[in-house]
């Protein structure tokens, strides 16, 4: 990554949260909710929309009173923000999508210790500004997202063999006697959880190690 | 003093902001989650009164409650809102009895924060499954161990003080309501 007079462009920002700085595969932050809410794409999709919306506003607002920030209080004023508006996502999920906030229950407000969040407005929004704070906001979002639906496309359809169940009801594995296919309890449960994001990470790595002996330095 | 304001000010700013923005959030958003929530009581109302097909919101002593009925309208049953404190914070529950209020029909997790893996699992309906049938005449005991006598209520292993919550709610809760009912 080019490195400008003042940090990384916006569209560097923005491309850099997608794979080459994916907060699941290559930050490994934001481990609880990738662990706790991807047995259904529903959730998965709700926790990643909600972590979205706080970190674009988290980002850009950081972004915007950063001249203001003290370098001792910094760390307070960003956990401030963030949990401001996880309890605002918190809330209108309650009242709009009533059902998922009960499914995800306290991990909408466990979003406040989200590690990505945290990282994002040390990392850019604090020095750089709200443009690129938006971009790299937008960027790591669907940098988790893209982490939280891989997890939870394999744990979902091995486990209730269905993609967005809930909402499209689309069944990707036909509903089979038990004799030839029975769903896989485990990937509904915790150790799916594991087991998916063990074998997903450790491919990513196979994949970035063939792609840099391909081409030698 | 004018030290520390100068390097606070930007923190005692956001916090009333924030708070203020919050509190416009909640008084904007409450009677939308509270209609949310009724209706989720009232779709609960038939698992938790055995016969009901209906619920009608009803008030006991200045207690909202919700009437169980049949088909023919008959009452065969209450459900009573009851919230306290749980491990991590508030619990809201959904105790449903019969008509006399004599007994429990059972019970249900309304709203709930309690850890995850362990408090939740005051959720679990095969936890929930051990209130029906409960008598009310006399108060509800948690154990550790597999129950031996009638009022007994095993806790869910990790969450004692969750399930401790929940019995010391529907206890108190309970006794309560039953008072008020026969004094209507």
């Amino acid at each position: 990554m080019s490195k400008a007079a003042d940090g990384p462009t916006p569209l560097e920002r923005f491309i850099g949260g997608i794979l080459p700085e994916n907060p699941t595969y290559r930050q490994i932050l934001g481990m609880c909710p990738t662990l706790a809410v991807t047995n259904t794409m529903e959730g998965a999709m709700t926790m990643a929309g909600a972590v979205a919306f706080v970190l674009v506003c988290a980002n850009v607002m950081i972004s915007l009173i950063r001249p203001l920030l003290k370098p001792h209080l910094r760390i307070l004023v960003f956990t401030l923000t963030i949990a401001a508006f996880v309890t605002i996502a918190d809330r209108l999920l309650a009242a709009f999508m009533y059902d998922m906030s009960k499914q995800l229950g306290p991990y909408i407000p466990l979003i406040i210790v989200n590690c990505i969040i945290i990282a994002r407005c040390e990392i850019c929004a604090a020095r750089q500004g709200p443009w690129t704070a938006l971009n790299d906001a937008l960027g790591q979002s669907l940098g988790f997202a893209l982490g939280l639906a891989s997890i939870a496309s394999i744990r979902e359809i091995l486990g209730f063999g269905t993609w967005f169940g809930k909402w499209l009801g689309w069944r990707v594995i036909p509903e089979l006697p038990a004799a030839q296919w029975s769903n896989w309890v485990i990937m509904v449960l915790p150790p799916g959880a594991f087991l998916t994001l063990g074998l997903l990470m450790g491919a990513v790595n196979w994949a970035q190690h063939r792609r840099a002996a391909r081409r030698p330095a | 003093m004018m030290k520390a304001i100068q390097q606070a000010w930007l923190v005692i700013v956001l916090s009333l902001v924030f708070g203020a923005a919050l509190a416009g959030v909640q008084l904007t958003l409450q009677p939308r989650i509270e209609a949310n929530k009724l209706a989720d009581a009232l779709n609960q109302i038939p698992q938790l009164v055995p016969g009901a097909t209906q619920g009608a919101a009803a008030e006991v002593a200045g207690r909202r409650v919700f009437r169980a009925l049949d088909d023919a309208g008959k009452l065969v049953g209450w459900v009573v809102p009851a919230a306290g404190q749980g491990f991590a914070d508030k619990l809201e529950l959904l105790v449903g009895v019969n008509a006399d209020a004599s007994a429990i029909t059972g019970l249900y997790v309304l709203d709930q924060k309690e850890t995850p893996g362990l408090g939740d699992n005051i959720t679990r309906a095969e936890w929930r499954a051990q209130f029906a049938g409960k008598s009310l005449a006399q108060p509800l005991q948690t154990v550790k161990t597999a129950p031996a006598a009638a009022q007994d209520i095993q806790a869910v292993t990790g969450a004692t003080i969750s399930s401790w919550s929940v019995v010391g709610i529907v206890n108190e809760q309970l006794a309560r309501f039953r008072k008020e009912l026969r004094h209507e």
